[in-house]
């Protein structure tokens, strides 16, 4: 019962819901950076929501099947083929014994979720498969997989081929995408004219953009209100005595390019944050590929929590509609 | 000390005790953050004391920021009335400054540094008004340190030394991070030493590094089988300079799985401390000793 790797794609890993509870520690939450697509996926083959799948970053790997499954394929649009016969995304569809999925170019977006009845049933580390690189935990041996790695299935489910989720509750971005930001932590270490800019601006994504972090650029430098530098905070404006750092917050290193920590955030550090993008638009980052244009928005707290709210009206409306 | 409140987005609350670091601001953080476990508020998640600050991270579906926030701020008394006492442990951290493996690093990463034609613990040295290296790596294993956060990666601990104001050691972070830091580096920046957990980027100066694993996922190594992570804020290190010959033997002992981290039980009282900084710091030396 595995699923065995023929050609690992770009980056491809392991992830569930993630591992909560020791982000104290400097081990972060991780799992699917895109989570609505990743419930999604489990929904449409009959796990359970947070059961493992394949997260595969901008290309697809190539999977010999050696069991009979359901699959998915969720988030990102690439095309999948069965045996070389196309397949539907965000639709379940049944693959036989022996069987290869393989897939084509990116279409938009930037993760492919696939996700397999029965999930990928590698060992749980701190209670969950997600793969954390850096800590070398989950996934195959704590990595991405690689050339020949037998992936394990888990007891299958009961799911139904061509269960599908309708276009209207998938979600798609605009262009610029658009980020929604509550303003916080240390906003007001850089001037009125500074904060009037960074939402003005647009920006585009950078090349560094991980499941770490997301860096932007081609938005004017942040000016730094005048201080002294507080004692132990090092010498630079946008230094701050090492502190905690929110998931989604944005910080800017010397005031230029500003980063958004997304999954495996690292858990804290010197650097001054402007903000944080709210929970609802965290899944929309990990469908961002470089250069894509990107605008700030600000928002306040009522804004957000019903943003929040609003996404889990739809996720509720996506079970509803696979029952 | 003045407390400052901030959301952090629709699940986060940060708490900065104070802009400064100083133990006083991270034994009021650590007593907040241990009230607001103890109060086991229905929604919080993940609760991360950091070295003058802290951060509580919450479900906003089970409890409105608002309510939280204002539940935040009544366990303020409460801390700032809690004993700044704590029983802990100091353990031993045998160091190899100096390194030819965080040398070599630091030479393919020295566009990036402050003096590209010096060494780190030459810049370090130079800056902080020491003649020589030696004496600066001195200054930096000769009183014991105090573990004020653990994060960043994988169970790096920040660590803050236990002198006076006037004796801090202070050095810049990297002009742009490096890319590669060796594991179980030992660093600096700011007013804070760390050991790199893992190999990866990084931005502290780098002085030497530590036989002594603290981080272990597979936790095979005999002292990290009962939990992956070494370190929690409040332990309290001693540095202990080694040479090449004594790391090898480390590592050859930790790869068999006999090696020993030395550690004994210690109280530490904050105003005992304030009151009479070298003689606190003699008796937990002495602690280390006699354990």
């Amino acid at each position: 019962m595995t699923v065995n790797v023929i050609k690992p794609g770009l980056l491809t890993t392991v992830q569930d819901l993630g591992r909560p509870g020791y982000f104290h520690l400097g081990i972060p939450l991780g799992g699917a950076m895109d989570r609505l697509a990743l419930r999604a996926g489990n929904m449409l083959v009959g796990n359970d929501e947070g059961a493992a799948a394949l997260e595969a970053v901008f290309m697809g790997p190539e999977l010999a099947f050696e069991a009979d499954a359901l699959v998915a394929v969720t988030g990102a649009d690439m095309p999948i083929f069965l045996d070389g016969e196309e397949q539907e995304g965000w639709t379940s569809f049944q693959v036989k014994a022996g069987q290869v999925l393989t897939f084509g170019f990116l279409k938009s977006g930037a993760r492919a979720y696939i996700a397999v009845s029965g999930g990928i049933d590698t060992p749980p580390a701190l209670g969950s498969r997600s793969t954390y690189a850096i800590g070398a935990l989950g996934g195959v041996d704590g990595r991405a997989i690689a050339e020949g790695d037998r992936l394990p299935l888990g007891q299958q489910g009961a799911g139904k081929v061509s269960a599908t989720v309708a276009t209207h509750l998938r979600r798609s971005r605009g262009s610029p995408a658009e980020l929604r930001i509550l303003p916080g932590l240390y906003w007001h270490r850089i001037t009125a004219e500074a904060q009037k800019n960074f939402f003005e601006d647009e920006w585009a994504v950078a090349p560094e953009a991980d499941r770490m972090g997301y860096r932007f650029r081609n938005g004017r430098p942040l000016e730094f209100v005048d201080r002294k530098q507080p004692f132990g905070a090092g010498s630079d404006p946008s230094n701050i005595v090492d502190g905690c750092y929110p998931y989604g917050s944005v910080q800017v290193p010397s005031g230029t390019e500003p980063i958004v920590l997304h999954r495996d955030a690292v858990s804290g550090g010197g650097y001054f944050m402007i903000g944080t993008v709210i929970s609802a638009d965290m899944d929309l980052i990990g469908q961002l590929q470089p250069h894509v244009p990107v605008k700030f928005v600000e928002v306040d707290m009522d804004s957000a929590l019903n943003a929040r709210r609003e996404r889990a009206a739809k996720l509720n409306e996506i079970r509803a509609s696979l029952q | 000390m003045k407390t400052r409140y901030s959301f952090g987005g629709d699940e986060h609350i940060f708490v900065e005790v104070d802009e400064e670091m100083s133990l006083d601001a991270f034994f009021k953080s650590l007593s907040m953050t241990n009230a607001v476990r103890d109060r086991n508020i229905e929604g919080v998640t993940e609760i991360c004391p950091a070295n003058a600050s802290f951060q509580i991270k919450f479900d906003p579906d089970q409890i409105h920021p608002n309510d939280l926030l204002a539940e935040l701020k009544t366990l303020e008394s409460v801390a700032e009335n809690a004993d700044k006492r704590m029983t802990t442990r100091i353990v031993e951290i045998p160091v190899y400054y100096n390194d030819p493996w965080t040398q070599e690093t630091l030479m393919r990463f020295r566009e990036r540094h402050q003096d590209p034609n010096g060494t780190d613990l030459e810049y370090a040295a130079s800056i902080n008004g020491f003649d020589t290296v030696e004496q600066f790596i001195e200054a930096h294993h000769s009183n014991p340190w105090f573990v004020s956060m653990v994060g960043f990666v994988s169970g790096l601990p920040f660590l803050y030394q236990l002198v006076d104001r006037d004796r801090q050691l202070q050095v810049p972070k990297y002009l742009r991070p490096r890319t590669d830091t060796p594991k179980l580096t030992v660093g600096y920046g700011g007013c804070f030493s760390c050991v790199y957990s893992v190999r990866g980027a990084g931005g502290y100066q780098m002085f030497g590094i530590t036989p002594m694993p603290i981080f272990d996922p597979e936790q095979k190594i005999s002292y990290l089988k009962d939990f992956m992570v070494f370190f929690k804020p409040g332990d309290i290190v001693k540095w202990r300079p080694i040479e090449r010959a004594e790391y090898d033997r480390i590592v050859a002992e930790v790869e068999a799985g006999t090696y020993t981290p030395k550690i004994a039980e210690v109280d530490f009282d904050l105003d005992v401390f304030n009151k009479d900084i070298d003689g606190t710091n003699t008796k937990l030396k002495e602690a280390l000793n006699d354990g």
